[in-house]
């Protein structure tokens, strides 16, 4: 009951971060305040709030749980490979998508794709794609809250009003703050988060009787794979390194880009990025591996007990009996077992707070959903003059409770997993969807139909890669299923964790596809007016 | 030469990413309990943030901010 108190006491600051946003605001109901902090975010709350915003629950609590199941390579993976292509991406396309913003006003990407290629419903087409990839996210981040606060108070708040309260909460501080509100607070969990993940490396690496022993220990026994990479391939982990770019596509990020108050608070962000990165998820890894030694913890016992079944009888299953198996497998919920083995009662409840700070990482992008249908559907086709910037804030705040309402009803009937799942597909679908931001920003004979036919492949290849999954079923640890064979490779197979193309992960394939796409149908087709063009590449 | 060098350096710390020399090995454990491939992970993204530091000094698109601010609010276009 502590924990939970101290855990609704966070809460608690957190929507009174958002009315203290709203009053700053004094009242203006002007667009870019709502929308964009009018592009005056400083240094600190830029740097903060942008990596607060790409570390969500999936990042935080998945990382652990992903290497309890695979070991140290999750660092390797989704850590160190961040560190360089995320900042790299804000350097190169950060800054250019700030730039443009503040000389023509843009406030979504849509709209700076309409105006660079000289189209409308090519950007409703865009903008469509980026909706339904981005939408799962709300979904999961109200799960989230709901089992961090059923598991934080021991089961005293059920799922269903524990997704009910973070929801209220994250909708009330972004219906009333904007951006300001979501800025600042993703500043103050993020902080919040760096600070009692340090204390929580230290208070488990004490109760477990140091690292030294638990390393070595692991070294010993036959899980001493988890502390190398060699039952993983390279070309899965080459792969891997395709997935960041998704980041810069992802239009909460796109739209946050925005809100700098200067370029050169990019600055920074992008040198200190990756440490950021090293010590959120050094420690997150190095615990989720390390969970493997700890004793008397009878749901990580049953968890590790899963993966040795699948791994030796998993063959000799059903697909449904597989699947059955590898749910107990699923280990996100390993770091807050480690807090409630070792942490003390108050500070497994300050703990607590900090991962919620990551589960409500949503925040964004409920807003940026609620910019991108009031700005590119609403406004576009009815007219800005029509609404006044009054109208536009009260439709986006409008859009923010039925998104939220929406994404609760949601997450009280579909499964989770579903959504993991999505969530795995948006990932993907945004790095495909990089090269459009790529050529609108550096290549002047980029079209509009270049951009609708790599829009259009992205679409249709995530489409394909989920219906494949559902057609085949997951196959136990070991070889996979191969569907079809070409020129002696194995072209598409499934794997256990989802699908490989000649030996890469999709990624790889529909980002290449998406650029050639660009490249090959630009080409072939007009250029926007040389007035356009002298608007965005001046001499 | 000097964007050359930056290029060639950004594409060295790709590469370097897919340390196959560490790959099926777990020793040394460096401080006595993390693994080497761990290590070596974290030394890069060390090394990604000094690498972007010397972008950000050597290579900054300044002429952006220049002319983000000398030409304000141009306006949106109409679209088609």
């Amino acid at each position: 009951m502590i924990a939970a108190a101290i855990v609704f006491l966070y809460l608690a600051i957190v929507v009174y971060i958002g009315v203290f946003a709203f009053r700053k605001a004094a009242g203006t109901q002007e667009v870019e305040d709502y929308f964009l902090a009018r592009r005056s975010l400083g240094p600190f709350v830029f740097l903060m709030s942008l990596f607060g915003t790409n570390m969500t629950a999936f990042a935080i609590l998945g990382s652990s749980g992903h290497a309890f199941n695979n070991g140290i390579v999750t660092y390797g993976l989704m850590a160190s490979s961040s560190a360089l292509v995320i900042p790299l991406s804000l350097l190169l396309i950060g800054t250019r998508v700030w730039a443009l913003g503040k000389r023509f006003g843009f406030i979504t990407p849509v709209q700076l794709f309409r105006d660079r290629w000289e189209c409308s419903h090519i950007g409703t087409v865009i903008f469509t794609l980026q909706a339904v990839l981005l939408l799962p996210y709300v979904v999961i981040g109200v799960m989230g809250g709901g089992t961090t606060l059923n598991v934080v108070s021991g089961g005293f708040v059920p799922f269903w009003l524990g997704g009910a309260v973070v929801a209220l909460v994250v909708m009330s501080y972004v219906f009333f703050g904007g951006m300001r509100g979501t800025a600042w607070v993703n500043t103050f969990q993020t902080v919040l988060f760096l600070l009692f993940g340090t204390i929580a490396v230290v208070v488990i690496g004490y109760g477990m009787g140091g690292f030294r022993a638990a390393a070595e220990g692991l070294l010993g026994s036959p899980l001493s794979h988890l502390l190398s990479r060699e039952r993983i391939s390279p070309w899965y982990f080459f792969s891997y390194t395709f997935i960041p770019l998704s980041s810069i596509a992802f239009p909460h990020i796109t739209i946050f880009c925005l809100t700098a108050r200067r370029m050169s608070q990019f600055k920074k962000t992008v040198i200190f990025y990756p440490l950021c990165i090293m010590a959120i998820w050094l420690p997150c890894v190095f615990l989720g591996v390390m969970a493997n030694r700890v004793p008397d913890v009878p749901q990580i016992e049953e968890k590790a007990e899963a993966r040795r079944v699948l791994a030796e009888q998993g063959r000799q299953m059903t697909p449904e009996q597989r699947d059955v198996v590898r749910a107990k497998t699923d280990a996100d919920d390993v770091l807050l077992l480690l807090l409630d083995r070792y942490a003390p009662l108050w500070l497994a409840g300050l703990l607590g707070a900090g991962i919620m700070a990551a589960v409500m990482a949503t925040d964004s992008q409920i807003l940026a959903l609620s910019t991108m249908f009031t700005e590119d559907v609403l406004t576009h086709y009815g007219g800005k003059e029509r609404f006044g910037e009054h109208a536009q804030v009260q439709m986006a705040r409008a859009f923010v409770v039925i998104l939220t309402v929406l994404a609760y009803v949601v997450a009280l009937q579909a499964p989770e997993t579903i959504f993991e799942l999505a969530i795995q597909y948006a990932f993907t679908g945004f790095a495909a969807l990089s090269p459009l931001l790529v050529a609108a920003l550096f290549w002047k004979s980029s079209t509009r139909w270049g951009a609708l036919a790599s829009t259009l492949w992205v679409a249709l290849a995530v489409a394909a890669v989920a219906v494949f999954q559902g057609m085949v079923p997951a196959p136990a640890p070991g070889p996979p299923v191969v569907a079809w064979r070409l020129f002696g490779l194995d072209a598409l197979a499934r794997t256990p964790g989802g699908t490989s193309v000649f030996g890469f992960m999709p990624v790889v394939p529909m980002v290449l596809v998406s650029a050639l796409l660009m490249i090959v149908v630009s080409w072939l087709t007009p250029r926007p007016s040389p007035a356009t063009i002298a608007r965005y590449f001046p001499r | 030469m000097r964007r050359a060098l930056l290029v060639l350096a950004v594409v060295a710390l790709y590469v370097l990413h897919q340390d196959v020399w560490f790959w099926r090995t777990a020793r040394p454990l460096v401080f006595g309990f993390l693994p080497i491939g761990l290590f070596y992970h974290a030394c890069f993204s060390v090394a990604a943030s000094l690498l972007l530091w010397l972008l950000v000094t050597y290579a900054w698109p300044a002429h952006l901010e220049a002319e983000a601010e000398r030409r304000p609010g141009a306006g949106v276009q109409d679209p088609e």
